[in-house]
This record gives structure tokens, sequence and C-alpha cells, in this order.
């Protein structure tokens, strides 16, 4: 490694720090358009979505724990729909799958 | 009676904060469990633990921890350094503008420069997920209880390499993706146009990872494009009305 990692580091995290900022202080005030307000309300289902899906089938040590991970977390969300039972739950599913693998 | 008031305010506060701990406490073992990964990979880029804490710490991205982590292995100048964290990163942009709308409009500004920091997929999923406006002081529970995880596992990581045993760390994966689905699953069951924007997400983000010249896309470039396409789409198709969007948000 020859360049110098301090600079570096500094220089990323403004970079990152910066994407992160601009919206949130440069859109201080409510938005009254309705295509951007509808936008921005589907954003985090959208976004979250896609995240999860597929990723979630490869996350894991096998694609059968991954899939039992999805489905637990899926079914116990629309039952129960507490963040920390849906994400504990999904966890166990996958280790007990893999107990049997 | 003016003592009385900044009481219930530093309590209301103290609560906010605590729930957002709690919210956050899943996201902290799953970073923990991701982040050895990557001290191990810092470590293999010659970095020290020092440096890959403090990385991690003013980072807190995974993506763009590793492309930060091979650029510097590979001697990268500083301006591409920037621009390949701009692009890593990019997708910040759409959540920290619904973010921006989240916020209790009352609260002092200074406040959306700490909240800056915490914008994470995860810590962002829990904000949004927050019944009513966002207080930045839940925002800053959830980082309080989430950024040592990933602090910790990335100092681990350099320090001692893969220790956790493989079924932990394979279950312990899985915690962050079970908290996007609290988020987005509850809502699904009370609104159909929810349910559907949800399905046709995992749909066609499942169609990216098959199709050959898509699935080279980086991911988080992956995860932006598809955001704006299939949100655009829905909010032209079905815009929220500002009554259904009050009762939801309020």
């Amino acid at each position: 490694m020859k360049t110098n990692i301090w600079p570096g580091l500094f220089i990323m995290a403004a970079a990152i720090y910066l994407v992160r900022a601009l919206p949130l202080t440069l859109l201080k005030k409510e938005i009254k358009n309705s295509f951007i307000r509808s936008f921005l309300y589907y954003v985090p289902y959208v976004s979250l979505s896609v995240m999860t899906f597929p990723a979630i089938l490869s996350a894991t040590a096998s694609f059968w724990s991954g899939l039992a991970g999805f489905t637990a977390a899926a079914v116990i969300a629309w039952v129960d729909g507490n963040l920390f039972r849906v994400s504990i739950g999904a966890c166990m599913a996958v280790f007990f799958v893999e107990l049997w693998l | 009676m003016e003592k009385r008031m900044e009481t219930t305010k530093t309590s209301q506060a103290k609560g906010f904060f605590f729930q957002g701990f709690k919210a956050g406490i899943p996201i902290g073992m799953g970073y923990f469990a991701v982040s050895f990964t990557l001290g191990i990979a810092a470590r293999k880029a010659g970095m020290t633990w020092i440096q890959s804490g403090f990385m991690s710490a003013a980072m807190l991205a995974s993506a763009g921890q590793f492309a930060g982590i091979s650029a510097l292995s590979l001697g990268a100048g500083y301006g591409e350094m920037v621009v390949t964290e701009l692009v890593v990163n990019l997708r910040y942009l759409l959540m920290s503008s619904a973010l921006s709308q989240k916020v209790r409009q009352d609260r002092p500004f200074f406040h959306r420069f700490f909240m800056a920091y915490g914008v994470t997929d995860e810590i962002f999923a829990v904000s949004m997920g927050a019944e009513g406006k966002l207080e930045p002081w839940y925002m800053y529970g959830a980082i309080a209880s989430a950024a040592p995880g990933w602090v910790l596992g990335t100092v681990m990581g350099v320090l001692l390499g893969m220790i956790l045993p493989a079924r932990a760390m394979s279950a312990m994966s899985v915690a962050l993706y079970g908290m996007f689905l609290a988020i987005v699953v509850p809502p699904s069951k009370k609104d159909r146009i929810i349910a559907l924007v949800v399905l046709i997400s995992m749909g066609a983000s499942g169609i990216f990872a098959v199709i050959p010249l898509l699935n080279q896309i980086p991911s988080g470039f992956q995860i932006m494009i598809l955001t704006i396409v299939v949100a655009g789409a829905a909010a032209v198709l079905f815009p929220v009305k500002d009554e259904k969007e009050r009762e939801d948000r309020a």
C-alpha cells in the first residue's frame, strides 16, 4: 500500500457525508409538488424491497436457509409486525434450517 | 413553569431516544456480523485496526467501505476516491430526500446535520418506519445502538479474523433483511397499492439479479435505478392523496 491512508479516509468520509447531508439540509420545507411527494412516499417501500430480495437468498450459508429466513420474516411481519421479533425470528429460522442441512 | 416545560421536553427526547435505541439493536447485531468481513478485507489491504475502526465510524457504509478499501490498496488518487464514493452511495440522496420530508418541521435545523450521519440503509429503514413524523432523537437512539456494532465488528475482524462460528454468522446476517421486511410488510397488509409496489420491486430486483448484463451493475447503483423507476412509476400511476398521506404519516 503506497497511498496515504489517513487523508484518503478523511476525503472519502467527507464525500459520503455530503451525499447524505445535501438533501436533508437543502429540502428544508415541505415539498408541495404532488408527483415528488408521491415519489418520495414510495421510495422507502421500493428501496427496502429491492435491497431485501433476492439478496437475502444468498446472504446465508445455503439458499434453503436464506429462503427459510425470508419466509419466516415475511410471515412474522405479516402476523405480528414487531421489528425485533421479525429479525430474531428470521435469524432463528436460518439457524435451525442450517442445523438440518 | 419554564423549568417544567424543559423537563417534559427532555423526558420526551429520552423516550424517543430509547425507542430508537431499541429499534437499532437488531441493526447492531446484523452490523456486527457483517462488518467482520470488512475488517478482514481492511487487514489484507494493510490497514491497522485504528484506521479501520476510524473508517467504519466515519463512513458507516458497507459497499462504500469495501470500495474505499480497494481504492486505497490500489493506490487510487483522491479524485477517484471521491467519485467512487459518490457513485456507490448515490442512493443515499434518495433516502435523505425522503427523510427530509419525514423530519418534524418544528425541530431546530442543526439536527439535520447530525441526522445525516446516520443515513444508512438500515437506520433509514427504521426511521421511515417510525410512526408519525420523525423525531431526531429517535434516529440518534438507533444510531447509538447500531453504529457501535459496526465499528466493533470491523475492529475485531482486523485483530482476530473470523472468530464467530459460521452458523452464528450465517444466522445473524439475515437480521438486517428481516428488519426491512418488518418495515414494508405491515403497511402492505393495510394498503393494496403498497403491497403491489413491494411485490413489483422484489420482482424487478429478481429480474436484475438473473439477467446477464444487468447483474453486472454494482448493487448500490442497481438499488438506485430500480428505486427511481419503480417509485417514479408508482407516483405516476397512484399519486398519493394528501389525506391518505396524512393519515399514514401524521
